[in-house]
């Protein structure tokens, strides 16, 4: 068994003679770097080096390397003698001197001036080299889309259903309850604030234009992004990884075809919906908080959303939902096409998917903010 | 025939394992002796990586005793299981390289975890056992997805060397590599097998490995052990499965050439 790794040295004049003894292994790793750190500054003076290595019990691959490493230190200076070696650890040692003879030059260390500029230069054309991606999976799909109106049974329906049921049906529950605390929070904190000053009916206009316009689109297409869209580029990841994708590709399949398309026009087709469940449970929460916090009946909170609200504000709540689904659609499949081959890519893939895509969504929202203040919507 | 325990680096008797009521090693009896290479052979679903993974403590057994390097495996005391774990390594079918770590990073992992080392000289180790199995110094900056098949093994190898362990466990070694590739990479297992005195357990269906590297070969079928020896007395075994593997068209080169 394994006992303590021992390094005698004696000094005659310029030769130094070390007799190692014991177990030289890995269990002793650091007795034998402290041994070897020790003994360092005797080797650069001597000019004769003689190892005798018959007290050596035991002797593996690190133990090997410690002694070659003496005996390469020493050589610098002058002649080394290895005696003693125990027959089956002949082809250990004659094995460990080979390695480790030339080490590939580092690269030279960069300016660090030049190092910044070159990743903004890097990011710079990463950030292009992103729209460039995100306009051929654009134009991927729109061409794949022509194909399927063209013959309208090349659609996989069997595929666009179930995606559908994935992203559309089984996201229910959790928008529901997700928007209707948020549209209870909003009435809430709108009667808090507006009683101060009797403006508390004022609630209603508050709560029906904001989930309607903005608040009911927005929150489900984030709620969507962070669910299917990370599921999207997970899955078609793994895909990737797994070369599942260029399978397909072999058989003379188009994976826009048959992954992207289904799972694309299944987003567009759930999220108006989820948008419109999203946004009646948020107005429900607000009447219940209405009703208990405020004290307004449901019927005044019904009247009064009728009177507050116009079919407008519900229309560009759900203009928004499909263009919405878009981006984070193609978002989402464009990062899941972008794996490469380790687990920490697609984690990153995935982060990047989400990221991108409810920045994408809010940037949206935006612009069409602008589009329908000039078009007087 | 029968070696004594202390020769004996891994000792499986009468091993049961089984998934629900599936049996699927049926009273198994092995024993791999110290500084040997041993193939295991076997129909493919028949149970070879069962066997591997039970003896290292993968898959829970039904019955029997495993011991390995004098040590019991699996049994109540886990801890012991661990101390074991330091004294084999694996080289898994697929390689199972961690794929967020480089080369170099890969095979410095189980030394990182074990040993208390400078960077510098666990970073020459990493480079020595690279270059032991063939590699060159700057393959070490690579990822795994980067690199072949038969480098991936070779990767995987070096990291399963990492602690010097006595016993090596290789999950079909050479599968997926062209014959060139798979004879190197024979040729690597049997002078590492000398030069660092390892015990290699290995599943393999290549009929040359089998031929060119192991000491003897174990045949299992049904579930046992059904012929043990080296090559030329399994090429005489009378069981009909040994005999339809040994002497079906595929295993013709084995044969003596009718002179």
């Amino acid at each position: 068994m394994a006992v303590a790794a021992l390094l005698e040295a004696r000094s005659t004049g310029d030769a130094l003679a070390l007799s190692p003894s014991g177990s030289w292994t890995a269990a002793n790793a650091t007795a034998m770097e402290e041994l070897f750190d020790a003994v360092a500054p005797r080797l650069q003076r001597a000019t004769v080096l003689q190892v005798d290595m018959s007290g050596v019990r035991e002797l593996d691959t690190l133990g090997a390397w410690m002694l070659e490493k003496i005996a390469r230190r020493a050589k610098l200076a002058g002649r080394t003698d290895i005696v003693g070696v125990a027959d089956h650890y002949a082809g250990l040692i004659e094995e460990v001197r080979q390695v480790n003879r030339h080490n590939p030059k580092q690269p030279p260390a960069r300016n660090p001036v030049a190092a910044k500029l070159d990743d903004l230069g890097r990011y710079a054309v990463g950030t292009t080299e992103d729209v460039s991606i995100f306009l051929q999976m654009l134009g991927s799909l729109c061409a794949a889309l022509l194909r399927v109106l063209r013959r309208p049974r090349s659609l996989r329906l069997t595929s666009l259903t179930y995606q559908f049921y994935r992203v559309g049906w089984q996201a229910i529950p959790i928008v529901v309850l997700i928007t209707f605390l948020i549209g209870a929070i909003i009435a809430q904190q709108g009667i808090f604030h507006f009683r101060k000053f009797g403006a508390d009916s004022y609630v209603v206009d508050m709560v029906g234009i904001l989930v309607l316009r903005e608040l009911g689109v927005l929150i489900v297409a984030i709620m969507v992004a962070g669910r299917s869209g990370s599921a999207y580029t997970a899955e078609l990841g793994s895909m990737k990884m797994r070369e599942e994708i260029d399978a397909l590709s072999t058989m003379g399949l188009d994976p826009v075809d048959v992954l992207i398309l289904p799972r694309i026009v299944a987003l567009i087709l759930a999220l108006p919906i989820l948008t419109f469940i999203g946004s009646m449970a948020a107005l429900y929460g607000g009447g219940l908080v209405a009703w208990f916090y405020g004290g307004m009946g449901p019927a005044i909170f019904v009247a009064r959303l009728h009177e507050a609200v116009s079919i407008t504000s519900f229309e560009v709540g759900m203009i928004k939902a499909p263009f919405m689904a878009l981006v984070i659609g193609i978002v989402a499949c464009s990062e899941g096409l972008r794996v490469k081959g380790s687990a920490e890519s697609l984690g990153k893939q995935t982060t990047t998917s989400v990221v991108k895509s409810i920045f994408l969504v809010i940037v949206l929202d935006g612009l069409f903010a602008v589009f329908f203040a000039s078009v007087g919507m | 025939m029968q070696a004594t325990p202390d020769q004996c680096a891994i000792r499986v008797s009468d091993l049961v394992v089984g998934f629900g009521k599936r049996v699927v090693i049926d009273h198994l009896s092995l024993d791999v002796r110290r500084g040997e290479i041993l193939g295991l052979v076997g129909a493919s679903g028949g149970g070879k990586s069962v066997l591997m993974r039970t003896i290292i403590g993968l898959i829970p057994r039904q019955g029997g005793e495993i011991e390995v390097m004098g040590a019991a495996i699996g049994s109540t005391d886990e801890r012991r299981t661990q101390t074991a774990a330091t004294r084999w390594g694996v080289l898994f079918q697929q390689g199972a390289l961690f794929s967020s770590l480089t080369v170099r990073q890969n095979v410095q992992f189980p030394l990182r975890e074990n040993l208390a080392l400078s960077d510098t000289l666990m970073d020459e180790i990493a480079t020595a056992k690279l270059e032991m199995v063939g590699l060159a110094p700057e393959d070490g900056d690579k990822f795994p997805s980067e690199l072949s098949g038969g480098m991936t093994k070779r990767v995987a190898l070096a990291r399963a060397l990492a602690l010097d362990p006595a016993i090596v466990f290789l999950d079909e070694p050479t599968s997926g590599l062209d014959p060139i590739a798979a004879g190197d990479f024979d040729t690597l297992i049997k002078t590492l097998q000398k030069t660092l005195g390892l015990t290699v357990f290995m599943v393999t269906h290549d009929l040359a490995s089998l031929n060119t590297v192991c000491d003897r070969v174990a045949a299992l079928a049904d579930g046992k052990i059904v012929a043990i020896g080296p090559m030329r007395e399994l090429l005489q075994s009378e069981h009909p499965w040994v005999r339809a593997y040994f002497h079906g068209k595929r295993s013709l080169m084995l044969q003596p050439k009718a002179s």
